[in-house]
């Protein structure tokens, strides 16, 4: 549709009530040719291609847990609920949502801890801990939503395993809102570890830890997250600043003779590849968290209100976390300004012996770089808004294949392709998707692919 | 069979058959398409064996390109085509038509790669399941996903099916194992997605192609990821003087934050069935007998075993015990595995149902299936996969008895709908196939079923990849299409709006 040439920021706000209130909105969209932007608390607006709709369909007020049984490892909740509430409730039974939904506001200039449970599945958002408990979309049970033919529709169940019909709620995890509007999830919740504790190789370039992290995930250890920080970077985490070199970080999480057991047998395992230091439960839990939401690349921003939102870039600058005071939240038109001249962030998935590859390729154009899933997972920072699309997936393509996704840049930028491009046939079918769930293109359109 | 209505065979495509079979030669030379009756008798059931047809003709094809020109062949001939693995489909799924082509991945039978530093395999479709645990087993590697045939079945089936098997609760069923696939669509395409990474920055495709049934495309290679085999396994025995407190102690498990390698739950006649069958040393007076498996670094296992044994000590456990040597492990599970051919020697016939259930639901379920069986006069023994709350029914009949069959059909539908009511689903592991099929309404409406169709039309459009199984009525992808919607006016004129 003729959505991207439209008046800039969409201002006008559909903020339905309840599914049916859903289906009028898109109802009305589909009867008058109109676009509607689908989006939960907006936290994560930055995501994906740069669109103007003439609408936004906001699910915030979507909200509240419907059914959360701890022992059946189950929850329930409106596609507005925020993930905080989420997060606190099953806390309190001493579960977590494994998959471990990394927090974009950091990384955006906003405060963290924002964001609504439809947003996390539409993103199939992961941290981590994404190697060993899976992504969002491996705990999407079952779903609640409205297509872009103004209809209500359920899928899957809301037990754990269910294999009854096509698996849509894995399907429509990280479709970003472009063939529903979810109205409610059901997704698998699991024990939280009883602690954590982190092991440090010290020193490595980037090679050395991708292969002291495959040796640790290949163990009997049970690692649970797996990441490097080049010295540079972990400089700017104030877990592992001091350590002053690189930090190769291996996560186990459990029951405390677990992990005495097993860092013991990993330590034996990796003393002669470099100096092992430790980080205890509570440095582990702010180290991990930096690492799931890229605080190092963290948007450093100035409202012109006065405060600072976001995290620091420079060594020695403050972090922040869920639990610092947020300033008041920029507004879309400061933000962008922000991003528009903020480094460009690639979130780059290959295969975890071949992240380093990738890196390497790109050093020359000034490319900083740290690595989650044993490698697998690179979060790449270009000097300045410019994107180097070209190059990003060349170096990606050079490894055998992958994905790189484009996540923060200028509005320009992120007008172009901001997914991994689809060759034509899977473009086509895509096509034929979005044809059968949203025909009128009222959806997001453009969100993930032109003209889809 | 009963019932079941498979859709009518395409006169025209019947009347072409020799002419077919031809061309389809062409396509795969020498011994890859099979026409005569008695070589096709093989291929007419799968591991329901109460549905049988024989097919149009049987085509074993052996490369990608291969299974490209007779998708596109059959796509410009309207003709259908069935995929089919091993052929152990416990719904049938792999069932054929009078007037489709049966296309057997059998050939694709090489591991194309294993990558240890990445973790993966890359396997053609009809390696066994097995096949890829014993490939990286040499480096302590396994695949996780175990269902029971995994002697026999493909990965390529088990993608279709999104197999689970006693360890997914803690490890994840196919689709969570599997990073990659190579597919060719009906029109011949042949789509990559996936590889040896980690999800798609985009739309999940794979996830929907695992366990589509084969009704999408036709998958030619798969990577999968491979986990370190645990250190150590070890299984504790819990007998019960009723379901409802093993149901308590396996909630109070997972409750207390431990979440099994396996968890199954065996019901009175089960327990005897197994005894009877090969004498693993199960409790015989207990109502209800319980396998945990705790599996992981020894220091954990032993830790987590103490915890299991407080836990069922507390809910009034009559008998307990801890496997002390891997031998002793294996001789539990050994009366569990063997459950199926247990009650193959105390009835002739039986039926294996696949449905879930929140587990809280147990008792109930439970007391009202004594009460079908009672109406239908029909023995009914349970095994279930405790943790997930996945419960196989297994219903004994005698096919030589007129009418039983049919009972025994009847009794397995009351089940599962008895497990929709109570908020589960029809199958939590076997698929729905043409065994579940009618059944679907009962889950979804016709809205919802509509939206899953529309999945299907935009993979193929002429429904020519295994139809007559899932839906239980096949629309015309061009009358999906179609939208109707009226109004128009916004009715909440204030911001914001409603």
């Amino acid at each position: 549709m003729s959505a991207l040439i439209k008046e800039p920021a969409s201002t006008e706000r559909l903020c339905p009530r309840d599914e049916a209130d859903v289906v009028e909105a898109v109802r009305w969209a589909v009867s008058n040719g109109r676009t509607l932007d689908v989006a939960g608390s907006r936290s994560k607006a930055g995501l994906g291609r740069h669109i103007q709709t003439d609408a936004t369909l906001e699910l915030a007020a979507l909200s509240g847990v419907t059914l959360y049984e701890p022992e059946e490892l189950v929850l329930s909740a409106r596609a507005g609920t925020p993930i905080a509430e989420i997060t606190a409730l099953v806390a309190a039974s001493h579960q977590m949502m494994a998959f471990e939904p990394m927090d974009y506001g950091p990384l955006f200039g906003q405060p963290a801890g924002g964001g609504t449970l439809g947003g996390l599945i539409a993103c199939n958002l992961a941290g981590p801990r994404r190697p060993s408990a899976g992504a969002a979309r491996d705990h999407a049970l079952g779903l609640r939503a409205v297509s872009g033919r103004a209809e209500a529709f359920k899928a899957g169940g809301r037990v754990v395993k269910n294999v009854t019909g096509y698996d849509l709620p894995r399907g429509l995890a990280g479709s970003h809102g472009t063939l529903a509007a979810f109205t409610e999830l059901t997704i698998k919740v699991l024990p939280r570890p009883e602690t954590v504790e982190t092991l440090l190789i010290l020193g490595l370039d980037e090679a050395q830890a991708a292969s002291a992290m495959s040796a640790a995930m290949g163990s009997y250890y049970d690692v649970s997250g797996s990441a490097h920080l080049p010295a540079d970077i972990a400089a700017l985490v104030p877990a592992v600043a001091g350590a002053g070199r690189a930090v190769t970080a291996l996560r186990l999480e459990g029951v405390k003779p677990s992990i005495l057991h097993r860092r013991g047998k990993l330590e034996e395992m990796l003393r002669a590849r470099g100096e092992l230091s430790f980080l205890n439960e509570a440095a582990s839990l702010t180290f991990w968290q930096a690492v799931r939401d890229v605080e190092p690349f963290a948007a450093t921003v100035t409202s012109p209100r006065g405060g600072e939102v976001g995290a620091g870039t420079a060594p020695g600058e403050g972090f922040s976390s869920a639990t610092s005071p947020s300033p008041p939240p920029l507004t879309v038109g400061e933000r962008e300004n922000i991003l528009d001249t903020a480094p460009a962030i690639w979130r780059v998935s290959v295969a975890p012996m071949a992240g380093a590859d990738v890196v390497a390729a790109l050093r020359p154009l000034g490319a900083r770089a740290f690595y989650d899933w044993a490698g697998g997972l690179v979060w790449i920072a270009l000097p300045d808004g410019t994107p180097r699309s070209a190059e990003v997936r060349a170096a990606v393509a050079a490894t055998g294949g992958g994905h790189a996704t484009l996540v923060r840049a200028s509005l320009a930028a992120r007008a172009e392709e901001v997914f991994q491009p689809l060759d034509p046939v899977t473009k086509a079918l895509v096509t034929r998707m979005k044809d059968g769930f949203d025909p009128a293109r009222v959806l997001s359109p453009g969100r993930m692919y032109a003209g889809v | 069979m009963s019932g079941l209505v498979m859709p009518a065979p395409k006169a025209e495509v019947m009347a072409r058959r020799a002419e077919i079979i031809a061309d389809l030669r062409a396509i795969v030379p020498g011994e890859g398409v099979i026409d005569a009756i008695n070589e096709m008798r093989p291929f007419e059931s799968d591991g329901v064996t109460a549905y049988r047809q024989l097919p149009l003709a049987v085509v074993l094809p052996s490369t990608t390109e291969q299974v490209s020109q007779v998708l596109a062949y059959a796509n410009a001939n309207g003709i259908p085509v069935v995929p089919r693995g091993a052929g152990t489909s416990l719904s049938g799924g792999a069932l054929p038509l009078a007037d489709g082509i049966l296309l057997g991945m059998g050939k694709f039978n090489r591991i194309l790669d294993i990558d240890f530093a990445n973790r993966t395999v890359v396997a053609q479709p009809g390696v066994t399941n097995l096949g890829i645990t014993t490939a990286v087993a040499h480096e302590g590697f396994y695949y996780a996903p175990d269902p029971s045939s995994q002697i026999a079945c493909t990965i390529g089936g088990n993608v279709g099916e999104n197999s689970g098997g006693v360890h997914c609760l803690k490890y994840g069923l196919t689709t969570n194992n599997v990073l990659g696939v190579e597919m060719v669509l009906i029109s011949g395409e042949i789509v990559r997605i996936g590889g040896k990474h980690l999800d798609s920055g985009g739309l999940d495709l794979l996830g929907l192609i695992v366990g589509s049934e084969g009704l999408l495309g036709v998958v030619t290679e798969v990577t999968v990821r491979i986990l370190k085999k645990p250190e150590t396994a070890r299984a504790v025995l819990v007998g019960f003087p009723s379901s409802e407190a093993a149901g308590a102690c396996v909630a109070a498990i997972i409750a207390a934050g431990i979440i099994p390698g396996g968890m199954e739950m065996m019901d009175k006649m089960m327990v005897h069935a197994a005894e009877a069958f090969l004498g693993a040393g199960y409790p015989l007076d207990v109502e209800a007998l319980l396998i945990v498996e705790l599996d992981g670094p020894e220091a954990e296992v032993n830790h987590l075993i103490e915890r299991v044994a407080q836990i069922a000590g507390g809910l009034g456990c009559q008998t307990l015990r801890a496997s002390t040597s891997e031998e002793e492990r294996i001789a539990f599970w050994a009366g569990r595995k063997a459950a199926f051919p247990a009650v193959g020697r105390i009835s002739p016939d039986y039926l294996c149902m696949d449905g879930t259930i929140p587990r809280k639901a147990l008792p109930e379920v439970l007391r009202r299936m004594e009460a079908m069986s009672e109406k239908y006069g029909l023995k009914c023994g349970n095994v279930f996969h405790a943790g997930d709350g996945n419960l196989h029914p297994l219903i004994c009949y005698d096919a030589n008895t007129p009418g039983e069959l049919d009972k025994a059909e009847a009794f397995g539908a009351d089940i599962l709908l008895l497990c929709v009511e109570v908020g589960g689903v029809l199958t939590g592991e076997h698929g729905v196939g043409v065994e579940k099929r009618d059944l679907m309404p009962s889950m979804f409406n016709e809205i919802d079923l509509a939206h899953q169709q529309r999945l299907k039309c935009a993979f193929d459009p002429e429904a020519l990849l295994n139809p007559g199984k899932v839906f239980p009525v096949l629309h015309r992808c061009a009358e999906l299409g179609r939208m109707h919607v009226s109004g128009g006016k916004l009715p909440f004129p204030d911001i914001p709006r409603f």
